[in-house]
């Protein structure tokens, strides 16, 4: 009893003490970006665009960069992803061979290095289809690299939808694409959104392969032809040519608030939809 | 009018793959009557009230032999159109199955599927159908709730009205109250009563003394085959064949 007593102690202490691990580490990094970043955040920092490769001036060209690229990326991950994840769950319901192709590829998919979407991206976007080192080039490959995370949670949620509800729908004399459009596809709409926020995260934090693909230019992209440095890539180039560590830090500070924001609204339309659905 | 065939099944065979489900059914279902199907799990009893919507062939490997008249025209012909025919037979289902929306939003579904657009006149569909399932009283005022929040009683008959709001001929019921408490279960009995004066129905059980009282004709399924098919009085207190008897007595199943 009593070793069993003092084991169960130590083990409780352990598993608290990893815990703690976890809450301490987040806040030690969130802690120390806010910080030494924190200084650096001023209006003219997030309204004016660079100067003198960032020594000076704001980070507004990347901002606006971060946004136009993760935006034509969902644009064209979206309706691909959410398109299969309906094929293979409403249409190929028997595991038929293209299925299972299908489902392979967005597994191997998702276990690829960023660097080698940007080297194909750059190779076969930039270079072959001579879109040069822009937004599209870009968004493209940041396309490719997300699809597989908005497939895979579209087909989980689409296949959590209670099979009653198709039965139902059909037997009211509805087609079967009606069924996906009027009840399907609006049933695992909360399951699509997550996978969504996933994507956007990993779209805001990518590096190596925008830098392939996008370049890094600090003007402001207007047209999706234009190249473009996103904040991470920024943030980058600050440390990695010594150019400013203030300034890396002010612009870390932002890429976190940013992904706080969305996460925010993201889980703001989740819940709304969640009670909607009740 | 009082003995018009509704719906006229003749060797109706039903395969899933390699297993055959049913076994040349023939069945006269006659107009603005409950008909019961009765018989221990498995028997074939929702299979062959699936082929009456043509639900079955959603189900991958199944092949479906004979044939299905409905007011004298076969329905598994190739230039039969199905979104039609499930329009003209309608369907409840064993669990009561509200979509994630309002409980207006489901009794307009399927008039809204069918064209219906003009809000006055899916107001007046929603109202009646409401009103022809019982619901109208409780739910009138809550027409904007979610129908989720609905007690499964109340779902059921939803799902009724959902049904009701495509204005069906027939509806099928596959044990429409095997998931619900004693008193839901009376008043979707009651409902059922009111409804066929107007409609044909069709409705599967397992539970004996719920084909009694509801229905006018009932068929005894076994094994795939039908055993017996007769008016519910006739076949409850004369069977013909043994089987039928040692089931209704409780002797096995």
């Amino acid at each position: 009893m009593m070793a069993n007593n003092w084991q169960d102690r130590v083990a409780t202490a352990i598993f608290w003490l990893s815990a703690l691990f976890i809450v301490a580490i987040l806040a030690g990094i969130i802690g120390y970006i806010i910080i030494k970043g924190i200084s650096s955040i001023n209006l003219d920092f997030i309204l004016q665009p660079p100067s003198k490769a960032g020594r000076e001036g704001g980070i507004s060209t990347t901002i606006v960069s971060t946004g136009y690229l993760t935006l034509m990326s969902l644009l064209i991950a979206v309706p691909i992803g959410a398109g299969s994840a309906i094929y293979l769950e409403e249409y190929a319901r028997s595991k038929n061979r293209f299925a299972r192709l299908v489902n392979l590829t967005s597994e191997t998919l998702a276990g690829i290095p960023s660097i080698i979407f940007g080297l194909f991206g750059f190779v076969f976007f930039v270079l072959f289809l001579e879109m040069g080192w822009s937004i599209l080039s870009g968004s493209m490959t940041l396309a490719i690299m997300i699809l597989p995370t908005i497939t895979r949670t579209s087909q989980e949620a689409i296949s959590a939808v209670p099979y009653e509800y198709r039965d139902n729908s059909l037997a009211l004399g509805a087609s079967k694409w009606q069924t996906v459009w009027k009840v399907i596809l609006p049933s695992s709409l909360p399951g699509i959104i997550t996978g969504i926020i996933l994507s956007i995260g990993r779209a805001v934090g990518e590096t190596a392969a925008l830098i392939l693909t996008a370049g890094s230019s600090l003007g402001m992209p207007l047209s999706p032809a234009d190249p473009a440095r996103t904040m991470s890539v920024h943030l980058y180039v600050l440390v990695a040519e010594g150019i400013s560590m203030e300034r890396a830090f002010g612009t870390a500070f932002l890429i976190v608030v940013l992904i706080m924001i969305i996460n925010y609204f993201a889980n703001l339309s989740l819940s709304k939809i969640a009670k909607s659905m009740r | 009018m009082e003995n018009h065939i509704k719906i006229k099944s003749r060797n109706m065979e039903v395969y899933y793959q390699d297993f055959q489900a049913l076994h040349g059914i023939n069945m006269d279902i006659k107009e603005h009557k409950v008909t019961a199907l009765i018989g221990p799990s498995g028997c074939g009893k929702s299979t062959y009230l699936r082929t009456l919507n043509r639900l079955n062939e959603l189900i991958e490997g199944t092949t479906i032999n004979g044939q299905v008249y409905l007011d004298g025209i076969s329905i598994y012909d190739k230039d039969v159109d199905v979104v039609k025919l499930r329009k003209r037979v309608g369907m409840v289902f064993q669990k009561p199955s509200v979509f994630p929306m309002s409980i207006y939003d489901n009794v307009a579904y399927g008039p809204r599927i069918h064209g219906i657009k003009n809000k006055s006149r899916l107001d007046e569909i929603v109202e009646k159908s409401l009103k022809a399932a019982n619901l109208w009283n409780e739910m009138g005022n809550r027409l904007n709730s979610p129908a989720a929040r609905m007690s499964g009683g109340q779902q059921q008959r939803l799902v009724i009205a959902r049904v009701l709001a495509v204005n069906p001929e027939v509806i099928l019921m596959d044990e429409p109250a095997s998931a619900l408490d004693p008193i839901s279960t009376s008043k979707l009995e009651e409902l059922i009563g009111e409804l066929k004066k107007n409609y044909t129905i069709v409705i599967v059980t397992h539970n004996m003394q719920q084909a009694a009282r509801v229905s006018d004709f009932t068929g005894f399924f076994l094994n795939g085959y039908l055993i017996e098919f007769n008016r519910t009085n006739e076949l409850f207190l004369n069977p013909v064949v043994k089987k039928t008897e040692d089931y209704i007595t409780g002797r096995f199943g």
